[in-house]
């Protein structure tokens, strides 16, 4: 039991928030999005970086998780090879709804330098991305804008209804 | 002085075209220049038949009968201590004289020597697999027919190593394009989505020059974005991290509230 007593009309304002139901689940969902421990190249370098304690994603809510069953985002770290491009369209299958794809870095945007027999030439011809991420590689900072501006584009969409299938390229 | 090339029109072909260009040799030395190699090739020479032999940058250059490649080896490995092979691959002559060039880069240890074994196949002709005899040539044999599709005969696992198993062609070929043959530009959207998604998805951008109008309107031009589709607008876009008004439970952070600090407290 509460020792002390609070006075809500004085104080801190009465115990109760008006809000729609789209703006407390996307909220929800903004502020506890998990990617999935996937690292394809130097990129992922990177996203440890901004994973680990001196850029903090867990205060974001982003928490890696080791399973695609278990993460709403997927980062697309490094070049992604024709030999490795179906493993990954597997893992996005294998993520449940809703789930959003980070293109991160100039080989997953568009094959980068790497304009060879064995690169697929950006990732979004295998999957739909949401935010693309310029840099080679980017720095931690901005995969912190990229995941911010994604958790802003998640407020702005609507929790109820059934998601629209997103564009393919 | 180079010599001068005529530079009218030479952003249209920016890269290199030449792919049969053979760099120049370096000098070869003689044989009896180096004495240990000149006893092995004499001990060679007494036991297989030895078409060239000669010296490059220290170390010892030897041709051989394609046929006798396992007991070369044997021989090396067992009675003159070359008892490492560092590298085995091919060379590309298909276009010159329609062969490849194989060789086996050995290192002895002990007598601090390297030396490379040579000999010439035609294209479809198998060599047989010295992976019984060195362990290191087990991926390197599958690596070379993933790469040129050189058969080896009497390997126990004759897969590719590095492409996907049922990638068409083999990429180090001179022949092969350096951005893919039509089966690899293809090569993911058929296996993922099938082949009726072509059309759907459409062809690579190889070009790595090509400049899209719509990427100025709507991707480089901090500041200025506009939507997709959409022509470009004078108007400056503030792009923010928090909508007007805050997030729930959050405040949104003024830029006038926020308080610079002009020395460390």
């Amino acid at each position: 039991m509460a020792q002390h007593k609070i006075n809500y009309l004085s104080e801190a304002g009465l115990p109760v928030a008006l809000t729609t139901v789209d703006k407390l689940v996307q909220w929800g969902r903004s502020n506890s999005l998990w990617p999935m421990t996937y690292g394809l190249a130097c990129c992922a370098i990177e996203m440890m970086a901004t994973g680990a304690s001196r850029y903090d994603f867990d205060r974001f809510g982003t928490i890696f998780r080791a399973s695609p069953r278990q993460s709403d985002v997927l980062i697309i770290a490094g070049t992604l090879t024709k030999k490795h491009a179906p493993f990954m369209r597997r893992l996005y299958d294998q993520m449940t709804e809703p789930k959003w794809v980070i293109s991160m870095g100039s080989c997953a945007n568009t094959g980068g330098m790497f304009n060879t027999y064995a690169t697929v030439q950006g990732a979004d011809r295998i999957i739909p991305v949401d935010i693309y991420l310029p840099g080679c590689a980017p720095r931690p900072e901005t995969l912190q804008y990229a995941l911010m501006l994604l958790q802003k584009k998640i407020r702005t969409e609507s929790a109820s209804k059934k998601l629209k299938p997103k564009r393919l390229v | 002085m180079r010599k001068y090339t005529d530079k009218k029109n030479v952003q249209k072909k920016p890269y290199y075209t030449d792919r049969f260009w053979v760099a120049p040799q370096i000098p070869k030395l003689d044989v009896s220049s180096d004495e240990v190699f000149a006893s092995d090739v004499e001990a060679l020479k007494a036991n297989f038949e030895i078409k060239e032999a000669y010296i490059q940058r220290g170390q010892l250059v030897v041709y051989i009968n394609a046929s006798e490649n396992v007991e070369v080896l044997t021989y090396l490995r067992d009675k003159l201590q070359y008892n490492f092979l560092s590298e085995h691959s091919a060379i590309d002559w298909l276009a010159k004289s329609g062969e490849f060039e194989i060789f086996y880069q050995m290192l002895s240890t002990s007598k601090r020597k390297r030396m490379r074994v040579k000999f010439f196949i035609k294209e479809k002709e198998p060599i047989r697999s010295v992976s019984t005899i060195y362990k290191s040539a087990d991926w390197a044999e599958r690596e070379m027919y993933d790469m040129f599709g050189v058969i080896v005969t009497g390997h126990h696992y004759m897969k590719r190593i590095l492409m996907p198993e049922d990638w068409f062609g083999h990429p180090l070929r001179k022949t092969y394009p350096l951005q893919g043959d039509e089966e690899a530009s293809w090569y993911e959207i058929d296996k993922i989505f099938g082949k009726e998604y072509r059309d759907i998805i459409g062809p690579e951008n190889r070009d790595s020059s090509r400049i899209d109008e719509d990427d100025t309107y709507n991707f480089s031009r901090i500041h200025h974005e506009v939507a997709f589709g959409a022509k470009p607008s004078k108007e400056i876009v503030e792009t923010d991290y928090q909508e007007e008004g805050g997030v729930f439970l959050v405040k949104k952070l003024k830029k006038a509230d926020s308080k610079i600090l002009e020395e460390r407290p």
